[in-house]
């Protein structure tokens, strides 16, 4: 079987945007593969551009952080010439700035969320190609493709941040379950007027879905459980 | 130092530096935009979905968009494309507003600052994905026009982009007349738009109406469409017809 090391870094990926009343909650998976290889299996996805701005990276690992760098200078200056943070919007359009004219070239959806004190919370999906489309929730990257019928189903307009919360890991859980390119813990991290909250949710803390099995130290500590016949047929 | 990305667009892997001078291929797509003109204008109709290949991944874009006073703008293809059309009809609208003579550009002007656009980006190979309606009326004058990616661009009295060019047209060759009023115009759309519905894999139930006259530019709220399932052949499939 190729392994095939020297594929670029890709993040598989499942990223998911949420507002909720009050702000928005990001999150995502902890996967990046390299091939078949996972390169790292607690990477860190949701990346900061400003102190109300964070955007979550899917598809190539190093066209993400590229765009997420210039973009984050970009604001820098901007927050500097404007005296005062930088809106949601406006980090949404500098990406798409980036993602629009370099369309040939970059390999990379986006998800950009965050608070500001004009529109409160607002979340802007950046697809492949440069759109931008304002939503109350975004979802993105390879493990989203199971997770349309979720959210079609599951989402509601004005959540508390607790059931926000509850929704992403929930979906994120479920999209690991299911597509080899996700993986790792859930990442989560909530922006609001009072600032910004970063939440850690390991692999083996998560609800258990359809044909997966409570994690054991050892198949002695079953047999030693069990009666004295456990491995009779 | 040079480094590929691989891109399939039918023609095999190439140079990174290469490809940014060819045509690309659509990301985010809308499908067909359908208009006429009528007793009192123009009217246009469209969905709101952009499919991500064969996903239904957006329900709410809107694919109409007022320019100035007097036109309406609808879009087919890719949607970032569209976006950006519509930032050079923002500036285009700017520095017209700034002459502060009293004249603002109709329908005729914006179509024809579009086919040149279109047109000039065709040659570059590197065109802007999208066949764009655009429709208006200014001092009385009704206009409807349609320019294409390759920089086709015409007017007629009905248009229709994407799959609407083989199932609305059709119906619009057969049922149009000069003077329809606005609830005839609004019955023949939706005719188009449902049978687009069944019919187009990338229509959903979801549209918009825009209505162009003298006294300026609406567009609808978000609608679905009723349809009908309720054929004996549909609910009663007779006994050994394959696929019925």
């Amino acid at each position: 079987m190729d392994l095939n090391l020297d594929a670029p870094h890709s993040m598989g990926t499942t990223i998911i945007g949420v507002t909720y009343n009050g702000g928005v909650v990001l999150g995502a998976d902890s996967r990046t593969s390299t091939g078949m290889y996972v390169a790292n299996r607690a990477s860190d996805k949701i990346t900061q551009l400003t102190d109300n701005v964070y955007v979550c990276r899917s598809g190539s690992a190093a066209d993400s952080q590229v765009v997420s760098d210039y973009v984050r200078y970009f604001l820098h200056q901007h927050t500097i010439q404007q005296g005062q943070p930088a809106t949601v919007k406006v980090s949404a359009n500098l990406i798409r700035m980036l993602a629009y004219n370099n369309k040939n070239m970059l390999q990379t959806g986006l998800i950009v969320g965050g608070w500001d004190k004009y529109e409160g919370g607002k979340i802007y999906g950046i697809p492949l190609g440069g759109t931008v489309v304002e939503q109350p929730f975004a979802i993105g990257g390879s493990g989203s493709s199971y997770l349309y019928g979720f959210f079609d189903q599951a989402w509601k307009e004005d959540m508390t941040k607790e059931e926000a919360e509850q929704l992403v890991v929930k979906a994120v859980s479920l999209a690991i379950a299911r597509d080899g390119a996700s993986g790792g813990v859930v990442r989560t991290v909530i922006i609001n007027s009072e600032g910004v909250t970063r939440n850690f949710y390991p692999g083996d803390k998560l609800q258990l879905w359809h044909e997966e099995l409570e994690p054991q130290n050892s198949l002695l500590d079953i047999l030693n459980a069990a009666g004295p016949e456990p491995m009779a047929m | 130092m040079t480094f590929t990305i691989p891109i399939e667009n039918g023609n095999g892997v190439k140079d990174a530096e290469a490809d940014s001078q060819r045509t690309l291929y659509p990301y985010v797509t809308g499908t067909s935009v359908v208009a006429i003109k009528y007793k009192d204008g123009i009217l246009m109709a469209s969905d709101m979905g952009g499919s991500y290949g064969s996903t239904l991944r957006y329900k709410n874009i809107e694919r109409m968009k007022a320019i100035g006073k007097h036109s309406l703008l609808g879009a087919s293809g890719e949607i970032s494309d569209f976006q950006e059309i519509l930032r050079y009809l923002d500036e285009l609208t700017l520095n017209d507003n700034m002459w502060d003579d009293g004249n603002s550009l109709g329908p005729k002007e914006v179509h024809n600052y579009l086919t040149r656009v279109m047109y000039n980006r065709r040659n570059k190979f590197n065109p802007l994905w999208n066949t764009l309606v655009l429709g208006g009326v200014k001092n009385g004058e009704k206009y409807l026009g349609m320019v294409s990616m390759i920089g086709v661009s015409f007017e007629d009295n009905h248009v229709a982009t994407g799959f609407g060019n083989h199932l609305a047209r059709p119906i619009l060759r057969d049922e149009w007349r000069e003077d329809l009023s606005f609830e005839e115009g609004v019955k023949l759309l939706e005719k188009c738009m449902r049978v687009l519905l069944y019919r187009d894999r990338s229509a959903i139930n979801k549209l918009q109406i825009a209505k162009m006259t003298e006294e300026g530019v609406t567009v609808s709220e978000p609608y679905s469409l009723k349809t009908f399932w309720e054929f004996k052949a549909f609910t009663n499939p007779t006994v050994g017809a394959e696929g019925s």
